[in-house]
């Protein structure tokens, strides 16, 4: 995670598609909104003169300063409640949490604060802040390091929770959430910040935030991820069609809440079939809601129980044989799909 | 600047002013003080009743006793500068000028409510006056009133905050680190500590290694003084001075103030299990709102006036009390109101299927996000 790409050159009236990795997206998408909106400043530790831990923040405080891009001491508690309160009073925070491990020690700003702040006083101030953050598993960062939370923080009324699998996503959620007057986690990926993909460069590009995608189109079973798990069952769905001439629609979900059951619905509609991946531990996870809301909401579509596929519930070990079979992994996918449809 | 070495405990029923002629000006200042201490006092009584009555819920927690503290650190606020408090904050609220009617509103969950029956007794607000809350997490409140003083940097606005917090506040991590951050980055603030002897039922000293929380701020290269709490003029005049440092020169302050709660931690809570009744009445004996009567008859008031600001702040209390009852409750089909900004309703729209029984019902056709 060492490499720094170059930025784009920021050009007068920007149109078409450039080939960038999801962390200049994200970069791109914090200089367009930065330019755009002189509230909207980032906050984090290591963001300014270290250039971001993940080099998401490259350049930033060359092109808007110190006071814009503001460097913070290891204490997350205190910053994030500090873009809590600079958001109540109408700025646009955007705080950087090193990893989504360490948003924990900041709970208590995020879930009985910034996520109660508008309906607690009954509607009178609002809180627009953005926390962008990164989680996954797969360096061997081991228990503490490791893990994906997003669906505590999904189930938090109060809360907006977008998790991008993409470059041209990343930029757009993130845009969205910036613009956005409610506080929003932004759940980045830290194996994915370096993959590339066509990234729209009009900066009113936006993806709304709520709204799910068919990153694959398919008739005979719908996976549903998102984050890196997209990244995934992509790949398994690729492995499906040439081996078992399986053709699986995947479903990004994009946004984790609100979460567009409606598009979920409509492709297990159509092939009566699910299996949701998660990257964190399914038990009361994202995968455990969507299974609930796909059997309310499909219950006379399906021809198979809701599969789910998540990290082994383990804390994380260190081993890498070991951590390589606790994620949800290709082949363990692939099995899940399989059963799913009766071929085991 | 080097703190304050000498804690103030000033207990004395006798009061200094002034020598020399006393301004008609300066007394109906002093009354319209004393008015407003008499002013919380009696609806804290009444809140306590009504309590009782069973026609305010949830938690409750008064601050009889506080009045000087309240009054003297708000009364030392401009207009633009912006207070950020605890749970205990009644009283704030109306010395910060929120009509007892909404705060009475409020208290019983009622449509008229400063937070319109959301909030309740710890989730007070006035945005237009600068009261940013009423936050119910022991110091969670610091991190955000921070935050709101970097803000008044960014924007440019001569103006700071007074951030308000109990004694029992100091021993969490979010204390530090807000003290940290506001040194750092130089940001106009006042911690006002409130040291009312115990956090719930344990005492400072069985809370706190430093019991006293001034002396913390020199940690943090920060100024710190304690006041005696129950001195009107003193708290309104150490407030005035830091809050004016934290303003003109982004100093930020640590302000001890020492008082004492007459009631216990809250309306559920007797306060006899850990202090005893002599203690009480020890307190009782010099107590702040008759120490400023004291001072105002000195200063040549008329025993009248004195009894007509009592009066008046009776019969506010009365007057509140009315309008909370008139006051509908918030309409059931706006349960989600207020939950998302206005224009959220179409980025949840699609979350509808499969929705958990009666969430549709209850939340999407209530106003979520509109």
């Amino acid at each position: 995670m060492s490499a720094v790409e170059e930025m784009p050159a920021m050009t007068e009236a920007r149109s078409g598609v450039e080939r960038m990795t999801y962390r200049e997206a994200l970069r791109l998408a914090m200089r367009e909104e930065m330019l755009r909106d002189e509230r909207v400043f980032l906050m984090g530790e290591e963001v300014g003169l270290f250039e971001g831990a993940y080099k998401v923040s490259a350049g930033l405080l060359a092109q808007f300063g110190p006071d814009r891009v503001r460097d913070t001491p290891i204490s997350e508690e205190g910053f994030v409640g500090a873009g809590v309160g600079a958001a109540m009073l109408g700025e646009r925070p955007i705080v950087e949490i090193m990893t989504l491990n360490f948003l924990l020690v900041a709970m208590d700003q995020v879930v009985n604060h910034a996520a109660k702040i508008r309906a607690m006083f009954g509607g009178e101030v609002g809180c627009p802040i953005v926390i962008r953050t990164p989680g996954g598993a797969g360096n061997q960062l081991t228990a503490q390091h490791s893990q994906s939370f997003e669906g505590w923080f999904a189930g938090t009324p109060g809360l907006k929770v977008v998790a991008p699998s993409n470059p041209a996503d990343a930029k757009g959620l993130l845009k969205a959430a910036i613009r956005d007057d409610d506080p929003v986690l932004v759940i980045e990926n830290l194996p994915i910040y370096k993959e590339k993909g066509e990234v729209p460069l009009d900066p009113e590009f936006v993806v709304p935030i709520g709204r799910a995608a068919i990153a694959r189109p398919g008739k005979d079973i719908t996976l549903i991820a998102h984050s890196f798990a997209t990244v995934r069952t992509l790949a398994v769905a690729e492995r499906l069609a040439q081996r078992h001439g399986v053709d699986a629609e995947v479903v990004d979900l994009r946004s984790l809440r609100p979460l567009d059951v409606e598009t979920v619905a409509q492709s297990v509609a159509k092939t009566n079939r699910a299996v949701c991946v998660e990257e964190g531990w399914p038990s009361y996870g994202v995968t455990a809601e969507l299974a609930a809301r796909i059997q309310s909401a499909c219950f006379d579509d399906l021809d198979a129980p809701v599969e789910r596929v998540g990290m082994a519930e383990v804390p994380l070990p260190y081993a890498k044989n070991l951590e390589l079979a606790a994620m949800p992994g290709e082949d363990r996918i692939e099995a899940a799909v399989l059963h799913t449809l009766g071929r085991t | 600047m080097p703190s304050t070495r000498t804690p103030i405990r000033k207990r004395s029923a006798s009061v200094e002013v002034a020598q020399g002629p006393v301004s008609a000006e300066a007394i109906a200042s002093r009354l319209a003080r004393f008015e407003q201490m008499c002013l919380i006092r009696n609806f804290e009584e009444e809140a306590e009743r009504q309590y009782k009555a069973a026609r305010i819920g949830g938690y409750c927690h008064l601050s009889s006793g506080q009045e000087a503290m309240t009054v003297g650190a708000v009364q030392a606020m401009r207009e633009h500068d912006l207070l950020v408090t605890g749970y205990r904050c009644h009283g704030f609220a109306l010395a910060r000028g929120v009509p007892p009617q909404a705060v009475m509103a409020e208290l019983f969950g009622r449509r008229d409510g400063c937070a319109h029956g959301r909030g309740g007794s710890m989730h007070l607000l006035d945005a237009g006056r600068g009261f940013l809350g009423g936050w119910g997490i022991v110091a969670g409140q610091l991190p955000v009133a921070t935050g709101v003083a970097l803000s008044l940097v960014r924007q440019g606005r001569t103006a700071a905050v007074l951030c308000e917090l109990g004694d029992g506040a100091v021993n969490m991590g979010a204390w530090h680190e807000s003290l940290n951050l506001a040194s750092l980055w130089r940001l106009p603030i006042v911690y006002l500590v409130v040291n009312n002897e115990y956090g719930m039922g344990t005492s400072v000293q069985r809370a706190s290694a430093e019991p006293e929380a001034f002396r913390r701020a020199a940690a943090y290269r920060m100024h710190g003084e304690r006041v005696d709490g129950d001195d009107l003029d003193a708290v309104a005049e150490a407030t005035q001075r830091l809050l004016s440092m934290a303003r003109t020169d982004r100093k930020p302050a640590v302000l001890e103030a020492v008082t004492y709660r007459y009631r216990g931690h809250s309306v559920a809570d007797a306060g006899l299990a850990y202090r005893t009744r002599e203690e009480i009445a020890a307190h009782k004996e010099h107590d702040p709102i008759e120490r400023v009567a004291e001072s105002l008859l000195q200063m040549g008031a008329q025993e009248s006036e004195i009894a007509h600001a009592r009066e008046r702040a009776r019969a506010a209390v009365a007057e509140a009390v009315r309008f909370a009852e008139q006051s509908p409750p918030p309409e059931l089909s706006a349960l989600a109101e207020g939950v998302y900004c206005h224009g959220s309703d179409i980025q949840f729209a699609r979350m509808r299927p499969g929705s958990p029984f009666g969430e549709q019902e209850l939340v999407f056709d209530a106003g979520l996000g509109r």
